[in-house]
């Protein structure tokens, strides 16, 4: 016990010395539509979320205290691997169903989707449907063959039958990319969030969050993660509702009424006029508020969409966090009834976020929502600040700090996921089977891992702490990218084509990963500066219009043309980190062109490079994921 | 190992176990394609077929919200009726050609 109190004291420290070192690195520039609906932005400084410290403060260290306690009690329990990557796969199937619940559902999802709903009506719900509808995927597709195929991470499953070495450093290699990605999103957000509800700086709030993810994962590994994810999701769930009955008590939990109450809602209609369709002076007869509840007011471009549903559809089964789950379950049936529940979970969520959203629209009004915060992320906090307080004075201030603490544990609950998953890949397939060729004791392999998942936590808090203030939104759907690109194709064929082998294995992987990487790099979603400065000056240029023709511009509007002009001698000259002018791949997700291509990528190279043994091996993997047998012992051995 | 006697090929060449393979992959890559195809019908619908999607069905409920709202209906259903045909169909051939291969 001794020892692991100098690595909490470690793990202390090093937040408040990463916090010294680093120098303040801030990008400034306009964030995208969809970049603004996934993380935090900085609130706007007339109207803000002013939670009650002492109330919000005592409910997280009830959090800290609950889930440090849950970390002594599964510190005990892990003492080799097994106990460590998958929690000795004696997790029940309805505790792993949370589990995954806990483990999916983000910040994003708790704010994100309800803020894009109170502020583009149908179009932040239709976003909402692909996330649930990967778990059709993760539930025919790999769940159970992964459960029967696997120990602890996706280089099991993807080296059974190929030259290992090669195959698990390239399986590594995308697993990091891809939770690097999701976990800087992850960070930022939280960060961002943390100095919005609470005031409390960046900083101290990455590195609170970094410490104890690295507490929790270090110490109670697989035990400890999953029964953090389990609280969240109960707390999540257990929010989401209280919010849902008030609301739904409003319409007298008429559905119709309900709808009808968006429809007929003035703020609705002027929000929809105005700020969305741009409209000076409304058209006779046209229904604004009913146009709220139709498609078409984020969502412009049916091929994006297409592109982040495929991504979405087929990267949520290539998630390393979410296939590490299917491992900590002793059988098939298990893994299978998990899903389930997740899916019955999730599901639920979402359409109780609808009303969430819908209800903020109704009852605080998009105007005032997107004046606490642009991308419409305080959406749940604002309600339940006001529909507590019209219930009891203190019972909004209550319920705001119970929300808050919920959004805490959810940013707990996703990075500690993922932070074990990428400390698997390197740990587990790097050091221990491809530099120590896979003879090392139980009590290296633990240490390792250890060391990994604290490495791994620190950098994550740097990168953090490095990404402040850039747009890191786009990172949640490159994440998504990579996976359904480069994992997804070479586990699926590894799981159900005969001829496939190492040269595909690796081929799939890597070409995936760095097409759908590189797509990333040249679209919209990089900052273009000849693109601002052109958005800018057309500014500057109509307020000097208005100015010679004879008007006197009113303080405002100086301001803005100062700052308009600003802008544009700032970004006139600049390209982008591509040093592109302009975009050359037109859509944000890259899905639609990088899948096939990983896909191509792995069959063109697995025919290329034909491997009889491998090919013959394809009858022991195929019966064993099929039928389980074997399983208690890949466990044992 | 020990499980290294076990003879796969002939596991694998087993009329049972090819039965099972078979039915599994007709079952699950069929629903799986069908869930695919339900779900991106909902965007390519919403860019297509506006005036489709803005027909009230209920009051003001209209059929853009029902159609998103079944998408969870039907992938739950689809994962109800996948964990019955499991349990009675592929685990059950399953555990036949374990007792039949005396594995347990």
């Amino acid at each position: 016990m001794k020892k692991f109190f100098v690595i909490m004291m470690v793990a202390l420290t090093l937040g408040v010395v990463i916090n010294a070192v680093l120098p303040v690195v801030s990008f400034a520039g306009p964030e995208n539509q969809i970049a603004s609906a996934i993380t935090a932005q900085a609130p706007a400084k007339v109207e803000r979320v002013e939670a009650n410290r002492a109330i919000t403060i005592t409910m997280f260290l009830i959090i800290v205290g609950i889930t440090l306690g849950i970390v002594v009690w599964a510190a005990k329990r892990t003492k080799t691997t097994a106990d460590f990557y998958a929690a000795r796969g004696a997790i029940t199937g309805t505790q792993n169903g949370w589990a995954i619940a806990g483990d999916y559902m983000s910040a994003a999802s708790f704010l994100g989707i309800a803020g894009l709903i109170s502020l583009y009506g149908y179009d932040g719900f239709m976003y909402s449907v692909g996330w649930l509808v990967a778990y059709v995927t993760v539930l025919l597709i790999v769940a159970e063959p992964c459960r029967n195929a696997g120990k602890f991470t996706m280089g099991d499953i993807l080296s059974f039958r190929t030259n290992p070495k090669p195959v698990r450093a390239a399986a590594a290699i995308s697993t990091v990319a891809v939770s690097t990605f999701y976990l800087t999103a992850q960070m930022v957000g939280a960060g961002k969030l943390m100095e919005l509800l609470l005031g409390i700086p960046f900083r101290i709030a990455i590195s609170g969050v970094g410490c104890l993810m690295i507490i929790y994962v270090v110490f109670g590994g697989m035990i400890a993660t999953t029964w953090v994810q389990i609280i969240k999701a109960g707390l999540l769930m257990t929010g989401a509702g209280v919010l849902c009955i008030l609301v739904a008590a409003k319409a007298g939990f008429n559905p119709v009424q309900f709808f009808s109450d968006v429809a007929t809602n003035t703020n609705i209609q002027s929000w929809v006029q105005i700020n969305l369709l741009k409209e000076a002076i409304p058209k006779a007869g046209f229904d604004y508020g009913q146009r709220f509840l139709e498609p078409g007011l984020l969502l412009k471009d049916v091929w994006d969409q297409i592109s982040l549903g495929m991504a979405l559809v087929l990267g949520t089964a290539g998630m390393p966090h979410i296939l590490m789950r299917f491992f900590t379950v002793p059988t098939a049936q298990a893994a299978r009834k998990s899903v389930i529940i997740a899916m019955f979970i999730i599901g639920t969520f979402y359409i109780l976020t609808t009303l969430l959203g819908f209800g903020a629209a109704i009852n605080v009004s998009p105007q005032l929502i997107s004046r606490v915060d642009a991308g419409g992320n305080m959406a749940n906090m604002l309600l339940a600040q006001m529909l507590g307080n019209q219930v009891a004075p203190l019972a909004g201030d209550f319920l705001l700090a119970f929300l808050c603490a919920v959004a805490f544990a959810t940013i707990l609950a996703v990075v500690s996921g993922l932070v074990l998953a990428a400390s698997a890949a390197i740990s587990h397939d790097i050091y221990v089977n491809i530099v120590k060729g896979g003879h090392a004791d139980q009590h290296e392999q633990v240490r390792a891992a250890r060391i990994t998942s604290v490495a791994v936590g620190a950098t994550a808090i740097i990168i953090a702490i490095l990404a402040e203030g850039q747009n890191v939104a786009h990172l949640v759907a490159l994440a998504f990218a990579v996976a359904s690109s480069g994992n997804l194709p070479v586990v699926i064929l590894a799981l159900f084509w005969r001829k496939f082998n190492t040269a595909g294995t690796i081929a799939g992987l890597m070409v995936g990963t760095f097409v759908a990487i590189g797509l990333v790099l040249v679209s919209p979603n990089m900052q273009y500066p000849k693109i601002i400065a052109a958005g800018q000056q057309k500014i500057s240029v109509a307020l000097e219009q208005k100015q010679a023709g004879g008007a006197t511009l009113t303080d405002k509007e100086k301001a803005e043309l100062a700052k308009a002009k600003m802008l544009y001698e700032k970004n006139k000259d600049g390209s982008s980190m591509m040093g592109l002018d302009k975009p050359l791949f037109p859509l944000k997700n890259p899905g639609i062109v990088s899948i096939p291509v990983g896909f191509l990528a792995a069959v063109l190279f697995s025919l290329m490079f034909r491997r009889k043994k491998e090919e013959d091996a394809f009858d022991e993997l195929y019966v064993r994921q099929n039928t389980g047998i074997g399983v208690a012992k890949t466990i044992a051995h | 190992m020990a499980e290294q006697q076990t003879d796969w090929a002939a596991i694998a060449k087993n009329p049972k176990f090819e039965e099972i393979h078979h039915r599994k992959a007709v079952f699950l890559f069929g629903w799986w394609i069908f869930s695919c195809v339900y779900y991106f019908l909902l965007p390519i619908g919403a860019g297509s077929a506006q005036g489709l999607y803005s027909v009230k069905i209920i009051g003001n409920i209209n059929f853009g919200y029902l159609f998103a709202l079944s998408q969870f209906f039907v992938s739950w259903a689809i994962a109800l009726y996948y964990a019955w045909w499991a349990n009675s169909v592929s685990d059950r051939l399953t555990s036949e050609l374990l007792d039949e291969l005396k594995l347990r």
